[in-house]
């Protein structure tokens, strides 16, 4: 069998003395889409920010490739240039141009010139339907169209790993459509992407495996259609019945 | 345009007119009643003559704008040397590691130093002390040393000023040029400052304008700008009128600062207001 993209095990994380993630297990294969679902607090947005080195972890090992990238000794900013990480609040940089918020990366952190960069740049932009927008300012931009900018950027230097952080929680609902049309897309490309998300029918429509966080651990986890539909968990089935989630029909 | 939009444009016109007349009239009769309080006064006539005397003012006029040619000259080189000293200082407080745990705290210590210290008492120091120790290399020139008294202390102003600059950029930002890779010095100079930059602008032009009065006070040391040329001319008059005039060039020369400052305000106030 191969090695998993990314591997994490026992992971715990604390903030002082509250347990965040308490012990968290999680194997993603290549071309594999992992959807966090839970309730604020229960730990997906932490997890996500762990496996990107945003945050120190307490305990456990990340192996992404089969390194450990936990290990703090490992060089984390060449770690992080194999995953590219998604923001609830897009947090693109406000004083470039959407153009340069893409090419940031791959011009300063691998040395690509600025043809090269802007060229793949504009595709990317082109691809994910902004490529008039390219010299924007992000302020000018709607919701939606700004996190498919930050999409593209962390696209741009073609991570390993795709880690979306509540993407669509801060979009007006009608701009949720758009940018989970474009995650689609990318799942279908056979992109590596670990995300967290309340939206349970596109859970459905993507995930290969959904896993179920309560209280810092992922207390169930299987195919969308087990985890969705026939929960074994009695948290599960509350989440979901307070979502709405178990037994709706996909919403394409 | 409806009849009913265009009889509540003439009603808003009419209002608008109205305030227009009231805000007139009032002034009007605000400058008289200042104006009558003042010549009224007992004392009125000898001020008059001793603090606005036309003809001490005109006469001393051509060398008071000859000190504040110099005061304006002194007042660009300190602000560029101000800059550039206070982002550095700024900057050296943001550098992390160990190994530069020396001059941050050098940093830290000037700053604190320098902005206790007041402005009069560090261009004795520096004027009267500095030459005294007879090193070679220290100049004796009054501009100089009341100029490097005036860099000191200001840089330690503006660099706090930067400091707060650079802290007010969110951390989602410093997190999202790390998760793009960007080591700590580029997420700074790419990322941070950039932004930091802008938002200071103001408070800077704010500093500027204290600066450019500030500049003033190298007349204490010797040097012959418009303060001190306006201090040969009273004492030679024997009228006032000399400072009067100095102060009203003051005023002059801080006013477009002012409306920078006030520009710059509204501008960073609506992007951030669009962002």
């Amino acid at each position: 069998m191969n090695t998993p993209v990314l591997s994490v095990r026992g992971l715990v994380k604390k903030y002082g003395e509250r347990v965040v993630l308490d012990g968290v297990d999680l194997d993603v294969a290549e071309h594999q889409v992992v959807v966090l679902i839970g309730a604020s607090g229960s730990g997906k947005s932490t997890l996500l920010k762990c496996v990107d080195l945003l945050e120190d972890v307490d305990d456990g090992q990340i192996f992404l490739d089969g390194h450990d990238i936990s290990d703090p000794r490992v060089d984390a900013e060449k770690a992080r240039r194999s995953m590219g990480m998604v923001f609830q609040s897009f947090n693109l940089f406000p004083h470039m141009t959407v153009l340069d918020n893409v090419t940031l990366s791959p011009r300063v952190v691998f040395r690509r010139s600025r043809a090269d960069a802007d060229e793949r740049g504009r595709e990317l932009l082109a691809r994910v339907g902004l490529a008039e927008k390219a010299d924007a300012y992000p302020d000018k931009l709607s919701g939606g169209q700004q996190q498919r900018v930050a999409i593209a950027r962390a696209l741009a230097y073609d991570p390993r790993l795709l880690l979306l952080d509540e993407i669509t929680s801060a979009l007006d609902p009608e701009l949720v459509g758009e940018v989970l049309d474009l995650v689609g897309e990318l799942a279908e490309s056979g992109r590596t992407i670990v995300m967290a998300t309340h939206e349970m029918g596109f859970a459905r429509q993507v995930a290969h495996t959904v896993c179920f966080l309560d209280g810092g651990r992922i207390i169930e986890s299987g195919s969308a259609e087990q985890v969705l539909t026939d929960p074994q968990q009695d948290r599960t089935r509350q989440f979901l019945s307070r979502v709405g989630g178990a037994g709706r029909s996909p919403t394409a | 345009m409806t009849a009913l939009a265009a009889e509540r444009l003439a009603y808003r016109q009419s209002r608008a007119r109205r305030s227009t007349a009231i805000a007139l009239v009032s002034t009007v009769i605000f400058a008289v009643v200042l104006f009558a309080a003042t010549t009224s006064s007992p004392g009125w006539p000898r001020v008059q003559d001793s603090f606005l005397n036309w003809r001490v003012g005109w006469e001393s006029l051509p060398a008071i704008l000859d000190g504040l040619w110099l005061n304006l000259r002194v007042l660009l080189v300190c602000q560029i040397l101000i800059l550039i000293i206070g982002l550095s200082l700024a900057a050296v407080r943001t550098l992390r590691g160990p190994v530069w745990f020396p001059l941050r705290a050098l940093a830290i210590g000037y700053v604190d130093l320098f902005r206790g210290l007041p402005l009069i008492i560090c261009l004795y120091l520096v004027g009267f002390g500095l030459p005294g120790l007879r090193l070679a290399g220290i100049p004796n020139n009054p501009v100089l040393l009341g100029g490097f008294a005036l860099v000191l202390v200001y840089s330690a102003y503006v660099a706090e000023v930067f400091r707060a600059g650079i802290q007010s950029v969110h951390p989602s930002q410093l997190a999202a040029a790390s998760s793009l890779g960007l080591n700590y010095r580029q997420t700074m100079r790419l990322v941070v400052l950039p932004q930091a930059a802008r938002r200071v602008t103001p408070a800077l032009l704010n500093d500027f304008v204290a600066l450019q009065k500030d500049c003033g006070l190298i007349s204490v040391l010797g040097a012959v700008d418009a303060v001190r040329a306006a201090q040969i001319q009273v004492a030679t008059s024997y009228n006032f009128t000399p400072y009067v005039v100095a102060g009203l060039l003051f005023v002059a020369l801080a006013v477009p600062s002012a409306r920078l400052a006030d520009w710059a305000t509204r501008r960073a106030a609506t992007r951030q207001g669009a962002l």
